[in-house]
């Protein structure tokens, strides 16, 4: 067993960044996510690995590093905020262009604008369709505890290293600025320059052996050149959609109402679910670990299994219940409940809503 | 079992680290815990509170509507959250301060003098150990002895002098626990 910690969610993951190897983290601070760059800076990980932190002047300036540093085959990491990840959206969009294998983790709070600092979920949108410009997909990874804030940093490293894509860490500042007792990993290596040479071929740093030199870049001015590249792109999106699809079931088996709920939100439904157990209403909660590639296929099996209605749940105006709308495909009911502008919904409300929209309604 | 507890009060009384020490504890006793702080403008200058919750098995939500029990250290959070213990639940208050003392008649009352009996010990940092000791009186959640290991792991090294005196301000607590009312 791994050493046994109580800390916040932002800790983990910074402690999990050191552990996974991860050679750079560029950032800059936002509430609720200092704790980052903060538990980083103390920690002085230079000293323990040799992981670079950086404290760049600007989100703008981070994600260009980010590009940067991942363009040579170096794990590189950032972390923001909602507003943060909103200036980041141009460089995302070329790192995902260019196929750079960078994490991003965005502690999401309540927006739009500046919002406030309290947790949100209105970011699906701008995580899972886009963001920036152009047919580009983000590996999205939806932690919902503490512990997962650390798992899923060597998870996202393997995926975005797999696919040669980003991929982001969708948080939430309640899992963000929580505590609960994690199982720490243990240390993993951090590559050397040989190692990555010999394994990235794509990597920028030096000319391979017979001479080739290595580009890497998201400009193709030849339109047919750019769509090849595109159709390349998309290819990879299917593998992905068809290989990397998480989630996790509670309760489902004999259940009759399905809430779909990630993150937080998740953990407010599982309760929910408890007190409308107790009620005598059977109703069992699928929850998206991966908010792209989303699991669809798994909510179309829910449907054909006999759901009679889907409650989606997330601290938003509505925008997962989108994708569990197009997977049930009008088959049965499906509604939204969400508080807004980071007011938390409580156990209590899920159930209300539930009852209301879906049984009710 | 699941305890699920809301500790409230002013800022810089402790409400906090009393969470942190009581979730600490319940790890070193192998068991699920969250700390779920109110953060950001709530937790400037005004009031503080923090939702621990330890439980036996996997925790699903960690922030909540109601509790199991409360402990409030001043009014405001006297006013907001003595609506929200469960019917059978606990209520632990320190008197000091507070001009409305709650009225509820199907819930367990308990009170404990942190504050005087803090000064008394001469350090009225240890205020919120002496509301922890009172509490474990009341529900013996966590072993003592785990609270003590929990302290040590929650302490920087610096601070480990200190452990006796917080000690013994639990069992100040403890044995100064009063019973206003039980349901």
């Amino acid at each position: 067993m791994g050493e046994l910690r109580l800390m916040k969610g932002n800790e983990a993951l910074a402690e999990a960044a050191i552990r996974a190897g991860v050679d750079g983290y560029f950032g800059y601070p936002i509430t609720p996510q200092s704790e980052v760059i903060e538990y980083l800076t103390a920690e002085k990980p230079y000293e323990r690995t040799g992981m670079v932190v950086l404290q760049a002047e600007s989100e703008v300036a981070s994600i260009n590093m980010l590009y940067g540093a991942g363009a040579t085959g170096k794990k590189a990491m950032t972390s923001s905020s909602s507003p943060g990840i909103s200036l980041m959206q141009e460089g995302i969009s070329y790192i995902a262009g260019a196929e750079i294998p960078v994490v991003l983790v965005n502690v999401v709070r309540g927006g739009p604008g500046l919002g406030d600092i309290q947790p949100s979920q209105s970011d699906y949108f701008q995580t899972t369709k886009g963001g920036g410009h152009g047919d580009y997909r983000l590996i999205a990874l939806a932690p919902s505890s503490v512990q997962e804030m650390s798992d899923f940093v060597p998870l996202a490293f393997e995926l975005a290293f797999k696919y040669r894509n980003p991929a982001i860490i969708v948080s939430d500042g309640a899992i963000g600025q929580m505590m609960e007792k994690v199982e720490l990993f243990e240390q993993m290596p951090r590559m050397t320059d040989e190692e990555i040479r010999a394994k990235y071929k794509w990597a920028t740093n030096g000319k391979l052996e017979d001479g080739t030199r290595r580009i890497i870049t998201s400009l193709d001015l030849d339109p047919y050149k750019l769509e090849e590249h595109n159709l390349k792109l998309q290819k990879k999106y299917k593998e992905i959609e068809e290989n990397e699809v998480r989630y996790e079931k509670i309760m489902c088996d004999d259940a009759e109402y399905i809430i779909v709920a990630y993150g937080l939100s998740a953990r407010i439904s599982q309760k929910a679910i408890q007190l409308l157990r107790e009620k005598g209403i059977k109703a069992g909660l699928l929850r998206p670990i991966t908010l792209w590639p989303f699991p669809t296929k798994q909510i179309k099996e829910l449907v054909d299994s006999g759901i009679k209605g889907f409650l989606s749940v997330e601290m938003s105006a509505g925008q997962m219940v989108e994708d569990v709308k197009l997977a049930v495909n009008g088959k049965v009911k499906v509604e939204h409940f969400g508080r807004l502008g980071g007011v938390v919904h409580s156990p209590e409300e899920v159930v209300e809503a539930l009852e209301q929209k879906i049984i009710g309604g | 079992m699941t305890e699920e507890i809301i500790i409230a009060g002013f800022g810089g009384q402790g409400v906090l680290s009393m969470g942190k020490i009581l979730a600490y504890s319940g790890i070193m006793q192998n068991q699920e815990v969250s700390w779920m702080p109110a953060y950001g403008p709530e937790m400037r200058g005004g009031t503080a509170n923090v939702t621990a919750i330890i439980s036996d098995e996997r925790i699903s939500s960690p922030i909540l509507q109601v509790f199991d029990t409360a402990i409030i250290l001043n009014q405001q959070s006297m006013d907001k959250f003595e609506s929200a213990v469960k019917p059978g639940g606990i209520l632990l208050y320190d008197p000091n301060g507070i001009s409305h003392h709650p009225s509820r008649k199907d819930i367990n009352i308990y009170k404990v003098e942190g504050a005087k009996l803090a000064a008394e010990m001469g350090n009225t940092k240890i205020f919120n150990m002496v509301v922890l000791g009172a509490y474990l009186k009341i529900r013996p959640i966590v072993k003592l002895e785990n609270v003590m290991k929990g302290l040590k792991k929650s302490l920087p090294e610096r601070y480990h002098k200190l452990l006796p005196l917080n000690e013994d301000a639990i069992n100040m607590g403890m044995k100064n626990v009063i019973t206003v009312q039980e349901v």
